[in-house]
């Protein structure tokens, strides 16, 4: 395959012709934030964290969703990029209703730690407070619609790893939600084999153990990337 | 230079700002020695006064007494800190403003009718109860604030740090760790 030659933040960097700039800048050691990449399946651009500015392009492209190219040249980090960053987490926080205090994960959520780290004391946009419900119909999980981000790291680990195709997303824009087969209750799915794939996945408490309090919902990656890895290197399949 | 005047208010919230601002333990003398407590719910002072230096203001803004309480804080101090997520964020006081149009409606109708066990009835006693705003807000969404002190609560070692810059004359605000909600 052939390699391609490009400068991410003034590095040369070379990576193979189907890398995305994403990829290309964790393998230099150059952190991107994101939010709806997972790692092991496919990647979607559904969040916008990871914008990146291209030379000779006046857009910002999401480097989850980038393909790398010969010469070409990447910032990752600049005031112009942090300001839409920062921009574009305040507006996941003010569009449903993340109360940290309370949630499941707080402590453990992604977006918080991001909002942290990116220097957010406060929102500047007036919060929308809409009026979302919680599927609670499922013996062992819930989802709790104020917390979604609409990342779909659930929707693509139920189809890609799982392959059960159980999530889904209905509607369009900001009244876009996470739905279970043809939008009827969780517990009523006969699609969903009940794995917590989805639930490993999900950044912040919208996806959670049924049970959970505040702070307790810890998630453990690891179990998702071993079964990656385990598929991508065919550890599991037994040879003659 | 004179002493320096403080003030902390109480808006809508559950008070654990104030234990935060409490548990600062020694450095409450320390501060005690360089300032004045000049108006708080922790002193006996009905009017908030004139020259004030800095307000720490804890809880969401939720009915009329707070709006009114607010803007004469604005007025007469020149240093506003939000104080922690309630201040910051609306945070669980706000949860009601998902009940959407007619809030003040439906909120009553949820809190004293729909759930009560015994005797349904709203409270009504005008010019003691105050009456509730059509929606919970944050405190900048109402008047400009100097300092974001965000958490629930903020810790008292980020207090004490604000403060301590006051008292030293230096710019106020928060340094040190990255600001978090929650």
């Amino acid at each position: 395959m052939a390699a391609k030659t490009l400068k991410i933040d003034g590095r040369q960097v070379s990576a193979a012709e189907d890398t995305t700039v994403l990829d290309a800048a964790a393998e230099a050691g150059i952190r991107i934030p994101t939010l709806c990449h997972l790692e092991g399946v496919y990647d979607a651009g559904a969040c916008r964290l990871c914008l990146v500015e291209v030379a000779g392009t006046a857009k910002l492209l999401p480097a989850c969703t980038t393909l790398v190219a010969e010469g070409m040249e990447v910032v990752t980090q600049s005031d112009r990029l942090r300001r839409y960053r920062r921009m574009t987490l305040e507006l996941l926080l003010a569009e449903r209703n993340h109360v940290c205090a309370v949630c499941v994960a707080n402590g453990h959520c992604e977006l918080q730690s991001l909002a942290s780290e990116h220097g957010i004391d406060h929102v500047r946009y007036d919060y929308r407070f809409p009026r979302w419900g919680v599927d609670a119909t499922h013996p062992r999980f819930g989802l709790d619609h104020n917390r979604c981000i609409l990342c779909t790291r659930c929707v693509r680990v139920c189809w890609h790893i799982e392959g059960a195709g159980t999530k889904n997303v209905a509607g369009r824009g900001a009244k876009s939600f996470i739905i279970d087969d043809l939008n009827q209750p969780w517990g009523d799915s006969e699609s969903c084999t009940s794995c917590g794939k989805c639930v490993l996945a999900c950044p912040t408490g919208a996806l959670f153990d049924r049970g959970s309090t505040v702070g307790e919902m810890e998630r453990d990656r690891t179990k998702l990337e071993f079964i990656v890895n385990a598929r991508e290197k065919k550890q599991w399949i037994v040879s003659e | 230079m004179d002493r320096l005047r403080i003030a902390t208010a109480w808006f809508g919230g559950c008070a654990g700002c104030h234990m935060s601002f409490l548990d600062l333990d020694e450095f409450l003398i320390e501060l005690a020695g360089k300032a004045d407590l000049v108006f708080s719910p922790v002193i006996d002072v009905k009017e908030y006064p004139e020259n004030v230096d800095v307000c720490l203001v804890e809880g969401a803004i939720c009915n009329h007494d707070n709006l009114e309480l607010l803007h004469r804080i604005r007025k007469r101090t020149k240093v506003l800190v939000s104080f922690g997520d309630c201040a910051v964020t609306g945070n669980v006081p706000a949860i009601r403003n998902q009940l959407g149009p007619r809030n003040v409606e439906n909120v009553l109708q949820c809190a004293y009718i729909d759930n009560a066990q015994d005797n349904p009835r709203l409270p009504r006693s005008e010019g003691i109860v105050p009456e509730l705003l059509e929606r919970v807000r944050p405190v900048h969404e109402i008047v400009p604030v100097e300092v974001f002190l965000p958490g629930c609560p903020p810790s008292a070692g980020k207090i004490k740090e604000l403060l301590e810059r006051v008292l030293a004359g230096l710019p106020p605000r928060v340094d040190g760790d990255e600001p978090r909600f929650g």
